[in-house]
Protein backbone atom coordinates (compact mmCIF):
# COMPACT_ATOMS: atom_id res chain seq x y z
CA UNK A 1 0.00 0.00 0.00
CA UNK A 2 1.01 3.70 -1.00
CA UNK A 3 2.14 5.41 1.94
CA UNK A 4 0.19 8.74 1.94
CA UNK A 5 2.23 11.52 2.06
CA UNK A 6 0.60 14.84 4.59
CA UNK A 7 1.43 18.26 3.07
CA UNK A 8 3.83 18.89 6.27
CA UNK A 9 6.03 16.46 4.59
CA UNK A 10 6.26 18.28 1.70
CA UNK A 11 8.87 21.43 1.57
CA UNK A 12 6.98 24.62 0.91
CA UNK A 13 7.73 25.89 -2.58
CA UNK A 14 8.13 29.64 -1.24
CA UNK A 15 8.87 30.68 2.50
CA UNK A 16 8.70 34.06 2.86
CA UNK A 17 9.72 35.93 6.42
CA UNK A 18 9.12 38.97 7.71
CA UNK A 19 8.86 40.64 4.14
CA UNK A 20 8.87 44.67 4.57
CA UNK A 21 8.16 47.58 2.20
CA UNK A 22 7.23 51.07 2.89
CA UNK A 23 8.12 53.80 0.61
CA UNK A 24 6.76 55.85 3.36
CA UNK A 25 5.28 55.08 6.71
CA UNK A 26 1.84 53.34 6.13
CA UNK A 27 2.52 53.04 2.27
CA UNK A 28 3.77 49.37 1.14
CA UNK A 29 3.45 46.48 3.31
CA UNK A 30 5.49 45.24 6.45
CA UNK A 31 5.88 42.27 8.05
CA UNK A 32 4.51 39.69 6.17
CA UNK A 33 4.91 36.00 6.64
CA UNK A 34 3.81 32.95 5.11
CA UNK A 35 4.84 29.56 2.97
CA UNK A 36 3.42 28.31 -0.31
CA UNK A 37 3.51 24.68 -1.09
CA UNK A 38 3.40 22.87 -4.23
CA UNK A 39 0.08 23.27 -6.18
CA UNK A 40 -1.32 25.52 -3.86
CA UNK A 41 -3.18 28.56 -4.62
CA UNK A 42 -3.01 31.84 -2.24
CA UNK A 43 -5.53 34.64 -2.74
CA UNK A 44 -4.32 38.21 -1.65
CA UNK A 45 -7.52 40.55 -1.12
CA UNK A 46 -7.51 43.93 0.52
CA UNK A 47 -8.80 47.52 -0.84
CA UNK A 48 -6.93 49.90 -2.96
CA UNK A 49 -3.96 50.61 -1.53
CA UNK A 50 -3.83 48.32 1.03
CA UNK A 51 -0.02 47.08 0.07
CA UNK A 52 -1.46 44.16 -2.19
CA UNK A 53 0.63 44.88 -5.66
CA UNK A 54 3.51 46.11 -3.52
CA UNK A 55 4.07 42.64 -2.08
CA UNK A 56 3.36 40.89 -5.06
CA UNK A 57 6.05 42.76 -6.58
CA UNK A 58 8.66 42.29 -3.88
CA UNK A 59 7.70 38.87 -4.03
CA UNK A 60 8.36 37.75 -7.75
CA UNK A 61 11.55 39.84 -7.68
CA UNK A 62 10.66 43.24 -9.65
CA UNK A 63 11.08 45.46 -5.80
CA UNK A 64 13.72 44.85 -3.80
CA UNK A 65 12.16 44.92 0.08
CA UNK A 66 13.92 47.02 3.05
CA UNK A 67 14.35 43.72 5.16
CA UNK A 68 12.84 40.65 4.92
CA UNK A 69 13.65 36.81 3.24
CA UNK A 70 12.05 34.89 0.65
CA UNK A 71 13.49 31.53 0.08
CA UNK A 72 12.42 29.96 -3.02
CA UNK A 73 12.78 25.92 -3.86
CA UNK A 74 14.66 26.13 -6.74
CA UNK A 75 14.61 23.37 -9.51
CA UNK A 76 17.60 24.49 -11.24
CA UNK A 77 20.20 26.71 -8.06
CA UNK A 78 18.23 24.60 -5.30
CA UNK A 79 17.17 26.49 -2.28
CA UNK A 80 17.47 30.15 -3.11
CA UNK A 81 17.45 33.41 -1.14
CA UNK A 82 15.89 35.49 -3.64
CA UNK A 83 17.60 39.18 -3.05
CA UNK A 84 20.54 37.94 -1.95
CA UNK A 85 21.31 35.27 -5.37
CA UNK A 86 23.04 36.48 -8.48
CA UNK A 87 20.75 38.88 -10.41
CA UNK A 88 21.71 36.62 -13.34
CA UNK A 89 20.28 33.49 -11.64
CA UNK A 90 16.61 35.38 -10.75
CA UNK A 91 16.64 36.62 -14.27
CA UNK A 92 16.73 32.96 -15.08
CA UNK A 93 14.26 32.24 -12.64
CA UNK A 94 11.75 34.72 -14.25
CA UNK A 95 11.79 33.16 -17.31
CA UNK A 96 11.69 29.65 -16.88
CA UNK A 97 10.13 28.21 -13.16
CA UNK A 98 8.53 31.45 -13.08
CA UNK A 99 5.45 33.68 -14.84
CA UNK A 100 3.92 36.85 -14.17
CA UNK A 101 0.46 37.69 -15.57
CA UNK A 102 0.22 41.17 -15.36
CA UNK A 103 -3.46 43.36 -14.79
CA UNK A 104 -3.07 45.12 -18.19
CA UNK A 105 -1.86 42.62 -20.84
CA UNK A 106 0.15 45.44 -22.69
CA UNK A 107 2.11 45.02 -20.00
CA UNK A 108 3.04 41.50 -19.86
CA UNK A 109 2.61 41.06 -23.91
CA UNK A 110 5.34 41.95 -26.84
CA UNK A 111 2.38 44.40 -28.69
CA UNK A 112 4.63 44.86 -31.52
CA UNK A 113 5.12 41.04 -32.38
CA UNK A 114 2.63 38.06 -33.24
CA UNK A 115 0.85 36.04 -31.08
CA UNK A 116 3.13 33.30 -31.63
CA UNK A 117 6.71 35.11 -31.22
CA UNK A 118 5.12 36.09 -27.87
CA UNK A 119 4.99 32.69 -27.03
CA UNK A 120 7.88 31.34 -28.60
CA UNK A 121 10.04 33.74 -26.84
CA UNK A 122 10.47 32.51 -23.51
CA UNK A 123 11.01 28.96 -25.19
CA UNK A 124 14.02 31.08 -27.15
CA UNK A 125 14.99 32.63 -24.26
CA UNK A 126 15.79 29.26 -22.74
CA UNK A 127 17.95 28.34 -25.84
CA UNK A 128 15.56 26.85 -27.98
CA UNK A 129 16.45 27.10 -31.90
CA UNK A 130 14.23 24.91 -33.35
CA UNK A 131 11.64 27.08 -35.53
CA UNK A 132 9.39 24.11 -35.85
CA UNK A 133 9.33 23.09 -32.89
CA UNK A 134 8.44 26.42 -31.14
CA UNK A 135 5.90 26.98 -33.68
CA UNK A 136 4.40 23.88 -32.99
CA UNK A 137 4.52 24.33 -29.18
CA UNK A 138 2.51 28.00 -29.99
CA UNK A 139 0.11 26.42 -31.70
CA UNK A 140 -0.54 24.35 -28.67
CA UNK A 141 -0.72 26.57 -25.85
CA UNK A 142 -2.89 28.86 -28.77
CA UNK A 143 -5.06 26.13 -28.46
CA UNK A 144 -5.16 25.51 -24.00
CA UNK A 145 -5.83 29.01 -23.75
CA UNK A 146 -9.04 28.77 -26.36
CA UNK A 147 -7.22 30.94 -29.10
CA UNK A 148 -7.96 29.58 -32.67
CA UNK A 149 -5.00 28.24 -34.20
CA UNK A 150 -5.63 31.04 -37.40
CA UNK A 151 -4.18 33.57 -35.24
CA UNK A 152 -0.95 32.81 -34.26
CA UNK A 153 0.42 35.29 -36.94
CA UNK A 154 -1.66 38.23 -35.65
CA UNK A 155 -0.43 40.60 -33.27
CA UNK A 156 -1.67 41.03 -30.02
CA UNK A 157 -3.20 44.53 -30.84
CA UNK A 158 -5.51 43.08 -32.93
CA UNK A 159 -6.97 41.20 -30.63
CA UNK A 160 -9.98 41.76 -28.09
CA UNK A 161 -8.81 42.49 -23.98
CA UNK A 162 -9.82 38.84 -23.04
CA UNK A 163 -7.81 37.61 -25.69
CA UNK A 164 -4.64 39.40 -24.66
CA UNK A 165 -5.19 38.00 -21.10
CA UNK A 166 -5.29 34.47 -22.33
CA UNK A 167 -2.45 35.12 -24.89
CA UNK A 168 -0.46 36.57 -21.67
CA UNK A 169 -1.04 33.05 -19.92
CA UNK A 170 -0.01 30.91 -22.68
CA UNK A 171 2.89 33.04 -23.07
CA UNK A 172 4.24 32.47 -19.37
CA UNK A 173 3.18 28.73 -19.35
CA UNK A 174 4.92 27.58 -22.53
CA UNK A 175 8.18 26.96 -20.16
CA UNK A 176 5.86 25.06 -17.72
CA UNK A 177 7.04 27.25 -14.91
CA UNK A 178 5.81 26.12 -10.95
CA UNK A 179 5.02 29.28 -9.81
CA UNK A 180 2.73 31.72 -11.67
CA UNK A 181 2.02 35.77 -9.68
CA UNK A 182 -1.26 37.25 -11.45
CA UNK A 183 -2.40 40.70 -10.39
CA UNK A 184 -6.18 40.87 -11.00
CA UNK A 185 -6.02 38.76 -13.76
CA UNK A 186 -9.42 39.60 -14.68
CA UNK A 187 -9.51 43.42 -14.01
CA UNK A 188 -11.18 45.34 -17.04
CA UNK A 189 -13.30 42.16 -18.59
CA UNK A 190 -16.69 42.30 -18.49
CA UNK A 191 -18.35 39.63 -16.61
CA UNK A 192 -18.82 36.85 -18.97
CA UNK A 193 -15.37 37.28 -20.58
CA UNK A 194 -14.45 37.35 -16.50
CA UNK A 195 -16.13 34.02 -15.71
CA UNK A 196 -14.09 32.01 -19.24
CA UNK A 197 -11.06 33.37 -17.95
CA UNK A 198 -11.30 32.23 -14.47
CA UNK A 199 -12.92 28.64 -15.67
CA UNK A 200 -9.60 28.36 -17.92
CA UNK A 201 -7.44 29.27 -15.24
CA UNK A 202 -8.73 26.95 -12.84
CA UNK A 203 -8.62 23.66 -15.10
CA UNK A 204 -4.87 25.23 -15.92
CA UNK A 205 -3.94 25.38 -12.44
CA UNK A 206 -5.27 22.06 -11.47
CA UNK A 207 -4.09 20.03 -14.69
CA UNK A 208 -0.45 21.59 -14.25
CA UNK A 209 -0.09 21.48 -10.00
CA UNK A 210 0.52 25.13 -10.50
CA UNK A 211 1.76 26.88 -7.44
CA UNK A 212 -0.11 30.10 -7.85
CA UNK A 213 -0.34 33.70 -6.07
CA UNK A 214 -3.42 35.89 -7.14
CA UNK A 215 -3.72 39.16 -6.20
CA UNK A 216 -7.24 40.82 -6.67
CA UNK A 217 -10.35 43.03 -4.89
CA UNK A 218 -13.08 40.57 -6.08
CA UNK A 219 -13.31 38.12 -3.60
CA UNK A 220 -15.61 36.27 -6.17
CA UNK A 221 -12.45 35.32 -7.71
CA UNK A 222 -10.25 34.53 -4.53
CA UNK A 223 -13.09 32.49 -3.37
CA UNK A 224 -13.33 30.31 -6.72
CA UNK A 225 -9.35 30.33 -7.41
CA UNK A 226 -7.86 30.71 -3.95
CA UNK A 227 -7.22 27.57 -1.74
CA UNK A 228 -5.98 30.35 0.70
CA UNK A 229 -6.61 33.84 1.39
CA UNK A 230 -4.63 36.33 3.06
CA UNK A 231 -6.53 40.00 4.20
CA UNK A 232 -4.64 42.89 3.84
CA UNK A 233 -5.03 46.45 4.89
CA UNK A 234 -3.21 49.33 5.42
CA UNK A 235 0.21 47.69 4.36
CA UNK A 236 -0.61 44.50 7.13
CA UNK A 237 -2.16 41.12 6.96
CA UNK A 238 -5.12 41.65 8.90
CA UNK A 239 -6.27 37.72 8.54
CA UNK A 240 -4.93 34.55 6.82
CA UNK A 241 -6.70 31.17 6.41
CA UNK A 242 -8.56 28.63 4.21
CA UNK A 243 -10.62 30.37 1.43
CA UNK A 244 -13.70 29.33 3.20
CA UNK A 245 -13.33 29.33 6.20
CA UNK A 246 -11.89 33.47 6.06
CA UNK A 247 -15.40 34.33 3.68
CA UNK A 248 -17.43 31.91 5.74
CA UNK A 249 -16.47 33.00 9.26
CA UNK A 250 -14.20 36.70 8.91
CA UNK A 251 -12.78 37.34 12.47
CA UNK A 252 -11.25 40.59 11.71
CA UNK A 253 -13.64 43.52 11.29
CA UNK A 254 -12.11 45.13 7.96
CA UNK A 255 -12.54 41.27 6.92
CA UNK A 256 -16.40 41.12 8.00
CA UNK A 257 -16.38 44.59 6.37
CA UNK A 258 -15.05 43.44 3.27
CA UNK A 259 -17.32 40.31 3.03
CA UNK A 260 -20.54 41.72 3.70
CA UNK A 261 -20.05 44.71 1.38
CA UNK A 262 -20.60 42.20 -1.36
CA UNK A 263 -23.76 42.41 -3.38
CA UNK A 264 -26.00 39.89 -2.25
CA UNK A 265 -28.49 37.96 -4.62
CA UNK B 1 48.29 67.59 -51.29
CA UNK B 2 49.03 69.47 -48.51
CA UNK B 3 46.28 70.32 -45.91
CA UNK B 4 43.81 72.82 -45.19
CA UNK B 5 45.59 75.61 -42.75
CA UNK B 6 43.64 76.67 -39.45
CA UNK B 7 43.00 72.97 -38.75
CA UNK B 8 44.36 69.98 -36.53
CA UNK B 9 45.24 67.24 -38.83
CA UNK B 10 42.39 64.98 -39.46
CA UNK B 11 40.12 67.96 -37.90
CA UNK B 12 39.57 66.49 -34.84
CA UNK B 13 42.02 68.12 -31.72
CA UNK B 14 44.63 65.98 -30.84
CA UNK B 15 42.61 65.23 -27.19
CA UNK B 16 39.63 63.97 -28.53
CA UNK B 17 41.67 61.55 -31.01
CA UNK B 18 42.93 60.39 -27.61
CA UNK B 19 39.72 59.90 -25.93
CA UNK B 20 38.35 58.11 -29.08
CA UNK B 21 41.44 55.72 -29.06
CA UNK B 22 40.59 54.97 -25.70
CA UNK B 23 37.34 54.01 -26.39
CA UNK B 24 38.68 51.96 -29.57
CA UNK B 25 41.22 49.91 -27.47
CA UNK B 26 39.05 49.26 -24.86
CA UNK B 27 36.11 48.03 -28.16
CA UNK B 28 39.20 45.84 -29.36
CA UNK B 29 39.75 44.25 -26.42
CA UNK B 30 36.06 43.41 -25.46
CA UNK B 31 35.08 42.51 -29.27
CA UNK B 32 31.29 43.21 -29.94
CA UNK B 33 30.84 45.17 -27.03
CA UNK B 34 29.46 48.51 -27.39
CA UNK B 35 32.22 51.11 -25.90
CA UNK B 36 30.54 54.87 -25.28
CA UNK B 37 32.52 57.89 -26.58
CA UNK B 38 32.29 61.60 -25.97
CA UNK B 39 31.22 62.15 -29.71
CA UNK B 40 32.21 65.64 -31.47
CA UNK B 41 29.88 68.28 -33.61
CA UNK B 42 31.27 67.25 -37.72
CA UNK B 43 30.86 69.56 -39.77
CA UNK B 44 27.98 67.16 -41.73
CA UNK B 45 24.85 66.29 -40.27
CA UNK B 46 24.36 62.73 -37.80
CA UNK B 47 23.52 59.86 -39.86
CA UNK B 48 25.79 60.92 -42.80
CA UNK B 49 28.45 59.13 -41.12
CA UNK B 50 29.90 61.09 -38.35
CA UNK B 51 30.70 57.66 -36.48
CA UNK B 52 32.88 56.45 -39.05
CA UNK B 53 34.48 59.81 -39.45
CA UNK B 54 35.44 60.68 -36.06
CA UNK B 55 37.23 56.63 -35.60
CA UNK B 56 38.76 57.26 -38.85
CA UNK B 57 39.96 60.57 -37.79
CA UNK B 58 41.81 59.15 -34.54
CA UNK B 59 43.34 56.23 -36.55
CA UNK B 60 44.59 58.14 -40.00
CA UNK B 61 48.12 58.92 -40.08
CA UNK B 62 50.11 61.11 -42.90
CA UNK B 63 51.34 58.00 -44.14
CA UNK B 64 47.94 56.28 -44.70
CA UNK B 65 46.05 56.03 -47.89
CA UNK B 66 42.12 56.13 -47.39
CA UNK B 67 39.00 54.17 -49.43
CA UNK B 68 35.48 55.71 -48.86
CA UNK B 69 32.81 53.52 -50.37
CA UNK B 70 29.17 54.35 -50.35
CA UNK B 71 27.10 51.14 -50.76
CA UNK B 72 30.34 50.04 -52.27
CA UNK B 73 30.51 52.95 -54.84
CA UNK B 74 33.50 55.38 -54.59
CA UNK B 75 31.61 57.81 -56.48
CA UNK B 76 28.39 58.68 -54.50
CA UNK B 77 27.63 61.82 -52.65
CA UNK B 78 28.59 60.61 -49.16
CA UNK B 79 32.05 58.32 -50.24
CA UNK B 80 32.87 61.56 -52.48
CA UNK B 81 32.05 64.07 -49.59
CA UNK B 82 34.36 62.29 -46.72
CA UNK B 83 37.19 61.48 -49.02
CA UNK B 84 37.46 64.78 -49.80
CA UNK B 85 37.07 65.81 -46.43
CA UNK B 86 40.21 64.12 -45.37
CA UNK B 87 42.51 64.83 -48.02
CA UNK B 88 42.17 68.75 -47.08
CA UNK B 89 41.55 68.39 -43.75
CA UNK B 90 44.99 65.47 -43.54
CA UNK B 91 46.37 65.93 -46.50
CA UNK B 92 46.60 62.18 -47.07
CA UNK B 93 46.55 60.00 -50.00
CA UNK B 94 43.13 58.82 -51.63
CA UNK B 95 42.41 55.70 -53.57
CA UNK B 96 39.48 54.25 -55.01
CA UNK B 97 41.65 50.91 -54.98
CA UNK B 98 40.87 48.34 -52.14
CA UNK B 99 44.05 46.58 -52.27
CA UNK B 100 46.02 50.10 -52.04
CA UNK B 101 44.10 51.47 -49.04
CA UNK B 102 45.03 50.84 -45.82
CA UNK B 103 42.11 52.65 -44.32
CA UNK B 104 38.88 52.20 -45.38
CA UNK B 105 35.84 53.85 -44.40
CA UNK B 106 32.51 51.73 -44.99
CA UNK B 107 28.76 52.58 -45.34
CA UNK B 108 26.34 49.54 -46.14
CA UNK B 109 28.99 47.45 -48.23
CA UNK B 110 32.35 45.84 -46.93
CA UNK B 111 34.37 45.09 -50.86
CA UNK B 112 34.27 42.26 -52.65
CA UNK B 113 38.00 41.92 -52.59
CA UNK B 114 39.54 40.02 -49.60
CA UNK B 115 41.13 42.44 -47.23
CA UNK B 116 44.10 41.80 -45.47
CA UNK B 117 45.78 42.06 -42.17
CA UNK B 118 47.21 45.68 -42.37
CA UNK B 119 44.07 47.14 -43.61
CA UNK B 120 41.54 48.28 -41.21
CA UNK B 121 37.76 48.45 -41.99
CA UNK B 122 35.75 51.07 -40.48
CA UNK B 123 32.09 50.91 -40.77
CA UNK B 124 29.50 54.13 -40.57
CA UNK B 125 26.40 52.79 -38.16
CA UNK B 126 23.10 53.95 -37.70
CA UNK B 127 21.86 52.20 -34.71
CA UNK B 128 24.74 50.81 -32.42
CA UNK B 129 22.14 48.46 -30.68
CA UNK B 130 21.08 45.24 -31.79
CA UNK B 131 18.44 44.63 -29.55
CA UNK B 132 17.11 47.58 -29.93
CA UNK B 133 14.40 46.15 -32.07
CA UNK B 134 12.91 43.66 -29.33
CA UNK B 135 14.02 46.03 -26.06
CA UNK B 136 13.41 50.08 -26.17
CA UNK B 137 15.04 50.51 -22.76
CA UNK B 138 18.86 51.24 -22.68
CA UNK B 139 19.05 49.84 -19.18
CA UNK B 140 17.74 46.55 -19.90
CA UNK B 141 19.61 45.99 -23.26
CA UNK B 142 22.74 46.83 -21.65
CA UNK B 143 21.88 44.17 -18.75
CA UNK B 144 21.01 41.91 -21.33
CA UNK B 145 24.46 41.97 -23.32
CA UNK B 146 25.84 41.75 -19.75
CA UNK B 147 23.76 38.66 -18.95
CA UNK B 148 24.21 37.28 -22.42
CA UNK B 149 20.71 37.05 -22.69
CA UNK B 150 20.19 36.84 -26.58
CA UNK B 151 16.73 34.46 -26.78
CA UNK B 152 14.92 37.71 -27.44
CA UNK B 153 17.08 38.64 -30.72
CA UNK B 154 15.20 34.83 -32.26
CA UNK B 155 12.22 36.88 -31.59
CA UNK B 156 13.26 38.89 -34.59
CA UNK B 157 13.75 35.60 -36.80
CA UNK B 158 11.12 33.70 -35.46
CA UNK B 159 8.52 36.83 -37.54
CA UNK B 160 10.30 36.71 -40.45
CA UNK B 161 10.19 32.60 -40.84
CA UNK B 162 6.39 32.93 -39.48
CA UNK B 163 5.53 35.68 -42.35
CA UNK B 164 7.77 35.01 -44.98
CA UNK B 165 8.74 31.44 -44.57
CA UNK B 166 12.53 32.39 -44.73
CA UNK B 167 14.23 34.51 -42.91
CA UNK B 168 14.13 37.52 -45.10
CA UNK B 169 16.28 39.89 -42.66
CA UNK B 170 18.27 41.29 -45.84
CA UNK B 171 20.90 43.31 -44.23
CA UNK B 172 21.91 44.69 -40.71
CA UNK B 173 21.40 40.83 -39.89
CA UNK B 174 22.43 40.16 -36.51
CA UNK B 175 25.70 38.47 -35.44
CA UNK B 176 27.06 37.16 -32.39
CA UNK B 177 31.39 38.14 -31.38
CA UNK B 178 33.69 36.04 -30.55
CA UNK B 179 30.86 33.32 -28.92
CA UNK B 180 30.15 36.31 -26.35
CA UNK B 181 28.59 39.83 -27.60
CA UNK B 182 25.56 39.69 -29.87
CA UNK B 183 26.66 42.91 -32.56
CA UNK B 184 24.93 44.89 -34.94
CA UNK B 185 27.23 44.66 -38.36
CA UNK B 186 25.76 48.09 -39.92
CA UNK B 187 23.23 47.92 -42.58
CA UNK B 188 25.74 45.63 -44.42
CA UNK B 189 23.72 43.03 -46.69
CA UNK B 190 23.77 39.95 -45.03
CA UNK B 191 25.78 39.02 -48.50
CA UNK B 192 28.98 40.37 -46.06
CA UNK B 193 28.09 38.72 -43.22
CA UNK B 194 30.39 35.85 -43.74
CA UNK B 195 33.25 37.98 -44.59
CA UNK B 196 33.66 39.31 -41.14
CA UNK B 197 34.00 36.01 -39.54
CA UNK B 198 37.75 35.63 -39.16
CA UNK B 199 38.58 38.29 -41.25
CA UNK B 200 42.41 39.49 -41.32
CA UNK B 201 41.77 43.18 -41.47
CA UNK B 202 40.99 45.05 -38.00
CA UNK B 203 36.98 46.32 -37.99
CA UNK B 204 35.90 49.17 -36.34
CA UNK B 205 32.86 50.62 -36.30
CA UNK B 206 31.61 53.74 -35.49
CA UNK B 207 28.24 55.07 -34.15
CA UNK B 208 27.30 58.84 -34.10
CA UNK B 209 24.20 59.32 -33.48
CA UNK B 210 24.11 57.22 -30.34
CA UNK B 211 27.72 57.92 -29.72
CA UNK B 212 29.39 54.42 -29.62
CA UNK B 213 32.07 52.59 -30.62
CA UNK B 214 32.79 48.94 -31.43
CA UNK B 215 35.25 46.75 -32.73
CA UNK B 216 35.94 43.20 -34.02
CA UNK B 217 39.90 41.97 -34.04
CA UNK B 218 41.60 40.51 -36.81
CA UNK B 219 40.64 36.82 -37.09
CA UNK B 220 37.67 36.84 -34.51
CA UNK B 221 34.81 34.51 -35.20
CA UNK B 222 31.66 36.40 -36.36
CA UNK B 223 28.50 33.97 -36.44
CA UNK B 224 25.48 34.76 -38.04
CA UNK B 225 22.41 33.92 -35.71
CA UNK B 226 19.72 31.49 -37.30
CA UNK B 227 17.48 28.60 -36.57
CA UNK B 228 18.31 24.47 -36.58
CA UNK B 229 15.81 24.40 -39.12
CA UNK B 230 16.32 27.31 -40.90
CA UNK B 231 19.77 27.98 -41.13
CA UNK B 232 21.62 31.01 -42.09
CA UNK B 233 22.13 31.78 -46.00
CA UNK B 234 23.12 34.63 -48.15
CA UNK B 235 21.30 36.12 -51.35
CA UNK B 236 21.46 35.01 -54.50
CA UNK B 237 20.97 36.43 -58.40
CA UNK B 238 19.76 34.57 -60.98
CA UNK B 239 21.61 37.41 -63.17
CA UNK B 240 25.23 38.12 -63.32
CA UNK B 241 26.52 41.97 -63.42
CA UNK B 242 26.04 43.56 -67.08
CA UNK B 243 29.41 45.32 -67.46
CA UNK B 244 31.82 42.67 -65.51
CA UNK B 245 29.48 39.33 -66.24
CA UNK B 246 30.40 38.70 -62.28
CA UNK B 247 28.29 35.71 -61.23
CA UNK B 248 29.62 35.73 -57.16
CA UNK B 249 29.08 39.03 -56.43
CA UNK B 250 26.64 41.64 -54.80
CA UNK B 251 24.60 42.94 -57.35
CA UNK B 252 22.50 45.93 -57.34
CA UNK B 253 18.74 46.64 -59.62
CA UNK B 254 19.38 49.50 -61.92
CA UNK B 255 16.55 50.80 -63.60
CA UNK B 256 17.53 51.40 -67.54
CA UNK B 257 13.99 53.60 -68.58
CA UNK B 258 10.36 54.49 -68.03
CA UNK B 259 9.19 51.11 -69.46
CA UNK B 260 10.78 48.93 -66.78
CA UNK B 261 14.13 47.86 -68.16
CA UNK B 262 16.70 46.88 -65.49
CA UNK B 263 20.09 45.92 -65.90
CA UNK B 264 22.02 44.58 -62.39
CA UNK B 265 25.55 45.60 -61.97
CA UNK B 266 28.01 45.04 -59.13
CA UNK B 267 27.29 47.54 -56.26
CA UNK B 268 31.33 47.22 -55.55
CA UNK B 269 32.80 49.50 -58.67
CA UNK B 270 36.41 48.73 -57.73
CA UNK B 271 35.66 45.27 -58.00
CA UNK B 272 33.66 45.66 -61.16
CA UNK B 273 36.53 48.02 -62.69
CA UNK B 274 39.36 45.75 -62.06
CA UNK B 275 37.77 42.54 -62.99
CA UNK B 276 37.60 44.39 -66.84
CA UNK B 277 40.63 46.33 -66.63
CA UNK B 278 41.47 42.53 -66.50
CA UNK B 279 39.49 41.02 -69.21
CA UNK B 280 40.78 43.88 -71.81
CA UNK B 281 44.41 43.60 -70.71
CA UNK B 282 45.54 40.11 -72.86
CA UNK B 283 43.27 41.77 -75.99
CA UNK B 284 45.90 44.85 -76.41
Amino acid sequence: MNEVQSWQDIEPLLSVRNLTKFYSPGKGCGDVSFDLYPGEVLGIVGESGSGKSTLLNSLSNRLRPDSGEILYNSEQFGELNLYAAEESERRILMRSEWGIVHQHARDGLRMNVSAGANIGERLMAVGERHYGDIRQRALQWLEAVEIEAGRIDDKPSQFSGGMQQRLQIARNLVTHPRLIFMDEPTGGLDVSVQARLLDLLRNLVANLGLSVIIVTHDLAVARLLAHRLMVMRRGEVVESGLTDQVLDDPQHPYTQLLVSSILQN
Amino acid sequence: MSQTEGYNFAYLDEQTKRMIRRAILKGVAIPGYQVPFGGREMPLPHGWGTGGMQVTASVIGADDRLKVIDQGADDTTNAVSIRRFFARTAGVETTERTVEASLIQTRHRIPETPLSNDQIIIYQVPVSEPLRFIEPRETETRKMHALREYGAMQVKLYEDVARFGHIATSYDYPVLVNDRYMMSPSPIPKFDNPKMDRMPALQLFGAGFEKRIYAVPPYTSVKSLDFDDHPFEVQQWQESCAICGSDHSFLDEVITDDNGSKIYVCSDTDYCAGRVAASEEPQQ
